[in-house]
This record gives structure tokens, sequence and C-alpha cells, in this order.
């Protein structure tokens, strides 16, 4: 990069006023704006980290009696996750008298993902029509009237799956966040993050094959 | 014969186009840098298909990191006149009967870093040089017995009402931890909340199956 100055010999002879040349030295700048670059490059930080909204249901107080809500059996879809990324599922309601065995599937696109899309094929296909026509120009719709009309059509589902999402106690974060994006990616209009129940607390250590932990409370608590 | 002379120049380089894309840059770079924010302690978030963006103002922040420490902030924006931090911080004071010098409350307020501090320790915490601070940070406590967190949340909503709750979460905390965390939050009745992910895209696998 630098320029390289080379002395130039006069032989003798007359001499002459000695020649300036008229280029500055610009190495020494150049240095100082290939740090100054980098080091804004390494500061900058592009990527603006997203969010994710969530809405959890209101907690209910203790002296207040509600009324569970009556939701069909055959729509409900449990997904418990386990340790180390392992997901569990159950149809329907879990027995006390016979521990159903759990399937056991994971967090790639063959997996949950496929589970909760044969269960909400109706509804995403609907969505995913309706994104395709707004694209296609068919439909004229603003853009930010997507979203709510997206929420209209989950709204109006009776079809897809009420989702009830459980969290065994070795659980990460991560399982959280994967799952409720798995949600929003295969546009599941129902899901409920609750508490696990013991029943299944027994279901996964036996899928896990160790002793089982909880047992049922004295009182029931809901 | 003579010896053929080969001329004796300089080997000179031409520095002046990159020199001019060179200042290019560096004045796109300046303008563009928003200085990552300094953490207290490294966060990991999961990764979502969420692409919408945080918000910079009225905003608290819960960070959980890897090692179970609970951190809080609250960042109002850049330009407020209203000087909700300092307010936040001098209510939290009156309950641990702790009084903040109006210096104190100005540190506070310029400094919007998250903290992880017991409120019993935020004096020392605030007068600590910079390289010092992190000995402070053991993180908030969230127990029921002496459940700060909770208080932080209300008073941030109390001078704050618009305030947003956002959560930062490590990949690798452990699910009950953050089952507290929003436990506290729906104790004080915030019911939605935003996690903090990184982008990422996902195909959308629909296989014809019919």
């Amino acid at each position: 990069m630098a320029e390289i100055i080379q002395e130039e010999k006069h032989k003798g002879g007359k001499k002459r006023p000695k020649k300036h040349s008229t280029a500055i030295d610009m190495t020494p700048m150049v240095d100082l704006m290939c740090l100054l670059i980098t080091f804004f490059m390494l500061t900058t930080a592009f990527a603006k980290p997203k969010v994710m909204e969530i809405a959890l249901p209101e907690k209910i107080k203790k002296n207040e009696k509600v009324e569970p809500p009556k939701i069909a059996e055959s729509r409900t879809l449990n997904i418990i996750m386990g340790p180390n990324d392992r997901v569990f599922w159950y149809p329907g309601k879990a027995d006390p008298a016979a521990l159903v065995p759990l399937q056991e599937t994971n967090f790639s696109a063959t997996g949950i993902r496929q589970v909760l899309l044969d269960r909400n094929r109706a509804l995403f296909k609907k969505i995913e029509a309706f994104k395709s026509d707004v694209v296609a120009g068919k439909i004229n719709i603003r853009q930010d009237s997507l979203q709510s009309a997206i929420r209209q059509l989950k709204k109006n589902d009776d079809t897809g799956p009420i989702v009830l999402i459980k969290f065994y106690k070795t659980a990460k974060y991560k399982n959280f966040v994967d799952i409720i994006d798995e949600m929003s990616i295969v546009g599941i209009a129902i899901y409920i993050v609750t508490d696990i129940d013991w029943i299944e607390q027994n279901m996964v250590e036996r899928a896990l094959g160790i002793p089982l932990t909880a047992t049922a409370p004295s009182t029931a608590k809901k | 014969m003579p010896k053929i002379k080969i001329p004796h120049k300089t080997p000179h380089v031409d520095m002046t186009p990159m020199v001019d894309l060179f200042s290019l840059l560096l004045t796109f770079f300046m303008l563009t840098a928003t200085m990552k924010p300094s953490e207290p302690a490294p966060v990991d978030t999961p990764f979502s298909i969420s692409e919408k963006p945080t918000p910079d103002k009225n905003i608290m922040t819960i960070t959980i990191a890897k090692d179970n420490r609970v951190f809080f902030n609250v960042d109002n924006g850049p330009d407020t006149i209203l000087h909700f931090r300092p307010k936040i911080l001098e209510e939290m004071g009156k309950r641990y009967n702790i009084v903040f010098t109006p210096q104190e409350l100005r540190y506070f307020e310029k400094n919007t870093v998250p903290f992880g501090v017991n409120i019993k320790e935020f004096k020392a915490y605030l007068a600590a040089k910079e390289n010092e601070k992190a000995k402070f940070e053991k993180g908030i406590p969230i127990d029921s017995t002496d459940n700060q967190m909770a208080l932080w949340i209300l008073f941030s909503r109390q001078v704050n009402p618009s305030v947003q709750t956002l959560i930062k979460g490590d990949n690798d905390v452990d699910y009950p931890l953050v089952k507290k965390v929003l436990d506290i939050l729906q104790d004080k009745n915030v019911n939605r909340f935003s996690l903090i992910t990184s982008l990422q895209k996902v195909e959308v696998v629909e296989e014809a199956k019919k």
C-alpha cells in the first residue's frame, strides 16, 4: 500500500533547485481510516433483534370461581416439552387410570410441524390461499390490514386443533420460543400455554424411563 | 554499445480513489452506527420467524441470563423529558427506605444499562467504578420473600403506563425460571409481552398430500 520513496541520486552537474513532489503522503491517513472503518463495522448492530408477541390468558384469582372453558376433546392436542429438546404429544384428554403412551417427535420440519400441519391443514390452506391471492393482486388489501384479515380467518376457524402447550420441568426457554414460533408458522388459531398436570408429568417420566415423581394432589387444584 | 538506461522512476500508487472510497465508507458507518448496548451478561436469544422489530422506547426489558440471573432495564427512548428512570428508582428507594441523592438519580437516568442488583446494594453499585460494577450484578431477587422484580415492574408501570414488556432470555435457561418470571408479570397484570428473538427464515412445507 505504501508509497516507496526512492532516493534519486544526482550525479554531479549543476545544482538544481530541489523539486518537491506535490503528492502528499496519504499512507497515515489511509491507515487511520482503515482502523476507524473496522471499528465502526464491528460496533454497528445491523441486525436489530426482533420481537415475538405473546399473550397469556389472564390469571384466575384465588377466590374467583371460574368455570373452565369447555373444549372439544377431539380437537385438543397436548404438546409437552421434555428435556433435551424432546417433544411429546398426545391427542385428547389424559386419563389418570391408564397412562396413554406419549408420541415422541422433534423440532425438525417433519416433526412437530407435520403433526400440527396435519391437523390444521384446512385453516393453513385457507391462509395460504388468501396470502397468495393478495400477492397475485386478486384481493386488494392494505399491508397492515393483511394481518388483521388473517387474524379474522383464524378466529372464524372451527376445524383446527386447540393446542395446549405444557412444559416438563427440565425444558429450556429455547423450547418455549420454538414451540410458539411453530404455532405461528403453521398458523394455529388457538393455543394456550398452561401448567403441566401431574398425570402428564408421569406420562413424560414413563416415556423417559425415569422413576415417577409426581403424585396425585390431595385436593384437586382446578 | 550504449547501455540501455532504465528510467529511474519512483513506483507511485495513486491512492486518491482508495481514500475517496474509504472516506465514503467511514462516513456511512459513522452515521449508521448505533452502539451495541453493553450487557452485564451475554445472552443468546433463540430464533423465530417474527419480523417485528424491537421497539426502542417505552420498554422494560427483563433479561434472563444463562446462569439464572435476572436483569432489569427500563428504556423510555432517548429524548424523554419526563424523567421516568429516576422516578422509578426513587419509588423503589422509598419502599426500601433508601434515599437516593440527585446525583445518583441523574447517573441512573443517563446510564440505561440492564442491571441485576439488589436494591439494598444499589447505592454502592451506582458509586462503583465501571469495572467494579460486575461484582454487584448478582441478579435481581425474585423469590416470594423479597420479590424486588415485582416491585420494579409495578413502579415502572405506575410511572409510565404505556410501557411495553420485553423478555430476553437465553436459549439454555430452564423453563421453571421463565415460568416464575411470567408468573410475576401476570401477578402484576401484564398479560401481553414480547420475547426478543433473532430472525430466522423458515420455509413452510405444505407438501401436497391429498
